[in-house]
């Protein structure tokens, strides 16, 4: 994590309680709290309207077995990866392209402008757009491509578009920051070496920007994953994912330790990735901490 | 021996070979594919301005009208509701989580105490965690107190989603600080109450505000939180936006996106030239 070491100098009063005091105070009553409580319902039995009974019990967990939500999970899941590649797979040109530009600062408001418009207007234009009456149709109509409306929305590819649409932003702009570290004198010294272009991105380029990509993996692939508003307004009945389950289960069902089990499932999965991103990146630190000390061979990087 | 192909296929040498490739970065593949997302990054927000412009209700183009911003101005009651409410809520929460925030991050950075990890463990969690899981854990929290869900609600939540970029804001802020800055002004006599609001909160000014103003911004844009937390009668706007387009296209809203596209840019521009200004002084 960050090393900032406290710089209070030697017999001043220590006021560093007084001053984290209220984010400690804050923290702990409106978001430890709650996550407690929510591991603490996740192993009681369900109270008849909402709510729990003060009874031990893994119903929830048990549930969580059970073929419909396992397929839940499994569709979230795949849902997730699938969006996630196609996100990381656009957002790694757009992040080297920008990062080998000369108008950066252009290029970098280019891809947040949109970003800063409202999440759920985002998700209404595309309502707009791909719904039966939408401009798509409209327009595929005029050409006279299609007499009858074809429905884009509500299915599966719908929501996989959106998430992709809403989620390329948290890629873009960690993966340009790592780019933009990057040495490209590397690739020259590559193709110099014979390697093909292809060859200079795989094996050098990607390598070196490892943590970065993880992080944009991870910063798509956790909100993604938690989704819920996209799922409920462009997808169909097929397209469920676990935030409309924990929803419905909270609201509707009102089987309160099920929502905290699925919760507590989606919190362990984010908790965990970001584990290892932060290994990843703390590896990454020594290594250039270690080539730093090793700068004079005339090999310099590794391998 | 392959003098053949030495005709046939341009020389190879190094010089060459750079100069060619210097050269050939007309269009390559990556520009390629920003110049497409790009697009893709903008179609959605061209489509909301063109049909906010539209007489029909429906997405066909009739002809241009200024129809629905008159009926987004003068005709949408409930909606000016839910905007206020939306700036109450992050306006106060903002405050609060810039008030707070900026005290934590000044004791971390500062101090060495038992807490320590903890604060920093704890601000970092609620960035990462997805919305869902901070909404949920809110209201089954909500419901074990008996608070009552609404607008006091909705300001707990904004608050505790807004503290973490506060405090990390004005705590990148604090690591590029001038420490000599502070062993001048104990030097010179100051108090601890002194050296904060005389040295150490001029200098993070800058982070402050930007915190505060990214703090507004989320709590102006957040809907899944909101949506767990509120009750009757606290609608916010995203509130408004969802259930108007729950069951389909409505056309007040086309209106209502381009301002508030609008307002975003203008904020952020003058955000900008305000940082700018401060960063100067």
């Amino acid at each position: 994590m960050k090393e900032s070491p406290p710089k209070s100098a030697r017999g001043r009063p220590n006021y560093g309680t007084r001053y984290a005091g209220p984010t400690a105070l804050w923290f702990t009553l409106f978001f430890a709290t709650p996550l407690v409580i929510i591991v603490l319902y996740s192993f009681l039995k369900k109270g008849l309207y909402g709510g729990v009974q003060p009874i031990w019990s893994l119903d929830a967990y048990r549930s969580l077995a059970n073929p419909t939500f396992a397929a839940v999970a499994l569709k979230t899941l795949a849902t997730s990866v699938i969006a996630t590649a196609i996100t990381i797979a656009l957002a790694l040109p757009c992040g080297y392209f920008m990062a080998r530009s000369r108008n950066q600062t252009f290029l970098l408001l280019l891809v947040i402008i949109p970003f800063w418009t409202n999440f759920l207007i985002r998700v209404y234009a595309w309502m707009a757009i791909l719904g039966n009456n939408g401009f798509l149709n409209e327009v595929l109509h005029r050409l006279g491509f299609v007499k009858e409306y074809v429905q884009f929305l509500y299915n599966q590819e719908a929501v996989v578009l959106v998430l992709v649409y809403m989620y390329l932003p948290y890629a873009i702009l960690p993966l340009f920051s790592t780019i933009d570290k990057f040495d490209f004198s590397l690739l020259e010294a590559a193709r110099d070496l014979g390697a093909t272009k292809l060859q200079s991105m795989t094996k050098v380029l990607i390598p070196n920007i490892k943590s970065g990509v993880f992080t944009a993996v991870l910063f798509t692939f956790i909100p993604i994953f938690g989704a819920y508003a996209v799922p409920l307004l462009v997808g169909g009945k097929d397209s469920y994912m676990l935030g409309n389950v924990i929803a419905d289960q909270l609201t509707k069902t009102r089987n309160w330790p099920l929502a905290s089990a699925i919760s507590m499932m989606i919190t362990v999965v984010t908790t965990a990735g970001v584990m290892v991103m932060m290994n990843l990146q703390k590896r990454d630190a020594q290594r250039l901490a270690e080539e730093k000390l090793s700068t004079g061979d005339a090999g310099g990087g590794e391998q | 021996m392959s003098g053949f192909v030495l005709i046939r296929k341009p020389p190879t040498g190094e010089a060459a070979r750079h100069a060619r490739r210097a050269n050939a970065k007309r269009f390559s593949f990556s520009q390629t594919v920003f110049v497409a997302t790009t697009v893709f990054l903008f179609m959605p927000l061209f489509v909301l301005v063109l049909y906010s412009f539209n007489a029909s209700k429906g997405m066909g183009w009739t002809h241009f009208s200024l129809v629905w911003y008159e009926k987004l101005f003068f005709d949408s009651a409930d909606l000016w509701h839910a905007f206020g409410n939306s700036a109450l809520i992050a306006f106060t929460s903002a405050a609060t989580a810039t008030f707070i925030g900026t005290l934590g991050a000044i004791g971390v950075n500062w101090y060495k105490f038992r807490l320590r990890a903890y604060v920093q463990a704890i601000t970092f969690l609620p960035m990462i965690l997805p919305e869902i899981i901070i909404g949920v854990s809110l209201l089954v929290f909500f419901a074990g107190v008996k608070l009552k869900l609404g607008l006091v609600t909705i300001f707990i939540a904004h608050t505790t989603f807004n503290l973490p970029f506060v405090f990390l804001m004005v705590m990148a802020r604090l690591d590029e600080f001038d420490y000599s800055i502070i062993e001048a002004a104990r030097d010179l006599g100051a108090n601890e109450k002194q050296t904060l609001l005389r040295v150490i909160v001029p200098v993070c000014m800058p982070g402050i505000v930007s915190g505060f103003l990214t703090a507004v911004t989320l709590s102006l844009e957040d809907f899944v939180i909101t949506f767990f937390v509120s009750g009757p009668g606290s609608t916010t706007l995203p509130l408004y936006v969802y259930s108007a387009i729950r069951f389909g296209v409505s056309p007040v809203i086309n209106s209502l996106s381009v301002v508030m596209i609008l307002g975003t840019v203008v904020l952020t521009y003058s955000l900008r030239n305000f940082l700018k200004y401060i960063a100067a002084k």
